[in-house]
């Protein structure tokens, strides 16, 4: 919560002046707002007390258990964050950050289940098999796309189901499952991993923090590095923005469009590997699924920029942990947190619009009023 | 299907041509692949691949798929891209049980479609009114219709444990009306047990077609009909099209861009409600969350496949409704398939040879000969396999054929009245 924090005052307050920051921070805080006042209205009519709802949230998010439950699902939603929002910043919209995240994770986990090296060149070497395969598999859709000319959109729902089939495929016992079952439970899953594939964490009086975190705002940093001080970032952003203005001045957008795919496979990649190195040390069919679409909602939560996802990743963590105390305390669905969820990405879009819309009404009054103003005093000049 | 749906490549492989595919071209193909089926059969002895079983799974299988595909094809004909078919088929699951047990199966297919179109209106609401980029409001919606299902489920079938609901489904409706024709269900199975050589066969494949056929596989089937004659034969359905092709241009003629892309936006939700309703009356008799399994998207997938054309569709909805059966039976009915899809390779193969067109002639025959030898080397394919077939054929077609498929040309564009470029 509190790293990314200064830098997002520095750079913004920087660079912007007092009234865009009140009107960027408008929309989030507007949709945050919708969206409960949805919530109350849903859990009232339901007949339950929906202050005694939010009341059980706020508890746990500010005990210190929930707090370090809340960073470490953040840590994840943040690297499934980044994987989507680097391809949204060139208009690449990668759907399959859900298969391209189970096979890196399978994959990890089965070299981790074979191989045993001192902790400096396993972990790594875990992180490169996941992202490698993460982003080959995201390539596919990169190389159909300028190729053949298919929607990245289509290609990659069909390769998150592909995804899935070669999951079964290959997590059978003898392949990449132990032949005599692994564990006390008939699920089959991977070998755990070695001992030495075991992540950093950090104890604290509310439970395990995962050493993730710090790889999840490294990334962070990268990301912001690389789209605002690199010539790569530049050229992608222009991508982005216009394809046939970054061609003209001389980009090759083809590369551009297989490259980008491929950074936000591999990022996706590395989804599954907080949970792998620090959690469960497997792969297996318990694995959470659907990680990959919270990515995608949370990046387009923080509109794509690298603190923007750190805040909106906090707050989808904060509603995830905090939700699945409310059955236990009160007898409230857990449900209701998946439907502020998705009103929140809604409302989030619209509100942005709303904003963006009325800030550009503003600017044209402004200008419109200095140019009365210069017209006056022409006029006066003329007079006088 | 209609005459003009454009040139398509068979799903098993046939011929492919780049003319359009004409009437007499269309029944030689199906005689033919017939007339493999048939053979195949009676060469393994496995007839399988036609038995009535077989086809009415397949055909019940498709039909989520297709009407699905419907919708997409509704929304994106007017221009709006409708990731949010996903959602908005699970409305129709959950009003659909809901209303089915609480009224009866025929209201529950009604609510289930208004559930839908609900969620259409809110895609609409937020694309055209807000101008907000089509597929983040798919993905909300996605994200927002599950959870509101799933939370009124957690509170509402509580009081209906004795009925028959868990925590996650809903007590069961009663079921609908199917269809089978007397004399002739019972006299094609007569025939389709001698296991004669193609007359078994084809009274199989008919004999799926008149048994214990959901009155809403009629419906289905008709709505496809009926949507292409109101798309591309009325006037109506031209202006919705113009909004898909050039909403600027319509503008100017006079057409109200606005409520013709909220028009097929909510008829876009109500046929994904349909969609919905038929998994959760027909397929089921009750709601469970996660029950429509991604259909949302194979549906949009069936769709592209399929050009952008109702017939197209129906053929991508086929094609995915005969592999999602297929996974359901016999698995010795998949290894078949393979020396079907083996044969048909070599004959394309030839076909291209004809053409003299050879690398991909070789290509063709390198591929058949490779699935034949699966086929002589293996007993079974693996479930998953099956699973991902209809995935994986897309992904081939889209990659072989996507430069002659044609989207609408202004969809997935944001447009605002009076911003003519």
């Amino acid at each position: 919560m509190t790293s990314p924090k200064p830098a997002a005052k520095r750079s913004l307050a920087g660079r912007f002046d007092a009234e865009r920051i009140l009107l960027g921070l408008a929309a989030p805080v507007l949709a945050v707002l919708l969206s409960a006042v949805i919530c109350i209205i849903l859990l009232a009519i339901s007949g339950k007390d929906p202050f005694g709802a939010f009341q059980v949230m706020w508890d746990y998010g500010t005990a210190s258990d929930g707090q370090v439950l809340t960073l470490n699902r953040a840590t994840v939603y943040y690297i499934a964050a980044a994987a989507a929002a680097f391809g949204f910043r060139m208009n690449l919209f990668n759907i399959g950050v859900e298969g391209q995240y189970k096979l890196g994770m399978m994959f990890a986990a089965y070299v981790g289940s074979q191989v045993d090296l001192p902790s400096f060149i396993q972990i790594p070497l875990l992180l490169v098999t996941a992202m490698m395969v993460g982003g080959l598999w995201a390539s596919i859709a990169g190389l159909l796309k300028v190729y053949r000319g298919v929607s990245e959109v289509i290609s990659t729902i069909m390769l998150n189901a592909i995804a899935t089939a070669i999951v079964g495929l290959l997590l059978v016992p003898g392949i990449f499952a132990p032949k005599t079952g692994g564990g006390s439970s008939n699920a089959i899953q991977t070998a755990p991993v070695s001992e030495s594939s075991h992540f950093f964490s950090i104890e604290t009086a509310g439970g395990t923090l995962w050493g993730f975190l710090f790889l999840a705002i490294a990334i962070g940093v990268a990301f912001q590095f690389t789209l605002n001080r690199t010539r790569f970032g530049f050229d992608l952003r222009a991508t982005g923005r216009s394809e046939s203005a970054a061609k003209a001045s001389g980009v090759n957008v083809k590369r551009m469009v297989i490259t980008a795919m491929a950074v936000s496979g591999a990022l996706a990649g590395l989804i599954g590997l907080p949970d792998l190195l620090q959690n469960s040390y497997y792969f297996g069919q318990s694995v959470q699924p659907g990680l990959g679409f919270i990515g995608i909602s949370v990046a387009l939560l923080g509109r794509n920029s690298p603190i923007g996802i750190a805040f909106s990743a906090l707050l989808f963590a904060f509603l995830d942990v905090a939700g699945s105390r409310l059955p236990l305390r009160g007898d409230y669905p857990q449900e209701i947190v998946l439907v502020m969820q998705g009103t929140i990405v809604i409302c989030v879009v619209v509100a942005y619009e709303l904003v963006r819309r009325y800030g550009l009404k503003r600017q044209q009054q402004k200008v419109g009023a200095e140019l009365a103003a210069q017209a006056a005093a022409a006029k006066k000049e003329v007079s006088a | 299907m209609s005459t003009a749906t454009t040139a398509r490549q068979k799903p098993a492989g046939a011929p492919a041509k780049k003319s359009k595919l004409t009437w007499p071209v269309v029944l030689l193909l199906i005689a033919g692949a017939l007339l493999l089926f048939a053979a195949v059969g009676a060469a393994t002895g496995n007839h399988g691949l036609t038995a009535s079983g077989q086809v009415s799974a397949a055909l019940g299988s498709a039909v989520p798929i297709a009407m699905a595909g419907l919708g997409g094809l509704w929304s994106e004909r007017a221009g709006v891209v409708n990731i949010g078919l996903e959602g908005m088929m699970v409305a129709g699951t959950f009003c659909g049980a809901w209303v089915g047990y609480l009224v009866n199966p025929w209201v529950g297919l009604l609510a289930g479609m208004a559930g839908g179109a609900l969620g259409g209106l809110l895609h609409a609401l937020v694309t055209v009114t807000f101008g907000v980029d089509h597929i983040v409001s798919g993905v909300g919606i996605n994200l927002l219709i599950p959870g509101i299902c799933a939370y009124v489920n957690r509170i509402y079938y509580k009081d209906y444990v004795a009925a028959g609901a868990g925590a996650n489904q809903s007590p069961s409706a009663e079921s609908l009306p199917q269809i089978t024709i007397p004399g002739l269900s019972t006299g094609l199975r007569d025939i389709e047990n001698h296991h004669w050589f193609l007359v078994s066969d084809v009274a199989g494949i008919l004999g799926g077609l008149v048994t214990n056929l959901s009155v809403v596989i009629v419906i289905a089937a008709a709505l496809l009909v009926a949507s292409y004659f109101v798309l591309w034969r009325t006037v109506f359905g031209l202006r919705l099209r113009s909004c898909g092709e050039n909403p600027t241009a319509a503008e100017s003629l006079g057409v109200n861009v606005y409520k013709y892309k909220y028009i097929a936006v909510i008829a876009s939700g109500a046929f994904a409600g349909l969609a919905g309703a038929y998994l959760s009356l027909v397929a089921a008799h009750f709601y469970k969350d996660g029950m429509t399994q991604g259909r949302g998207f194979i549906g949009l997938a069936a769709m592209i496949f399929g050009n952008w054309m109702p017939g197209g569709l129906a053929m991508g909805a086929g094609l995915f409704g005969f592999t999602d059966s297929l996974q359901l039976r016999d698995a010795d009915n998949v290894h078949v398939l393979l020396l079907i899809v083996a044969i048909a390779m070599f004959l394309l193969g030839l076909w291209q040879l004809y053409r003299r067109k050879f690398t991909t002639a070789t290509i063709s025959a390198a591929v058949g000969g490779g699935v034949a030898l699966w086929y002589a080397l293996t007993d079974s394919v693996q479930r998953p396999l099956i699973v991902a077939t209809p995935y994986v054929i897309t992904l081939v077609v889209l990659a072989l054929a996507s430069q002659r498929l044609r989207p609408p040309k202004a969809d997935g564009q944001i447009y605002r009245k009076g911003q003519a470029k």
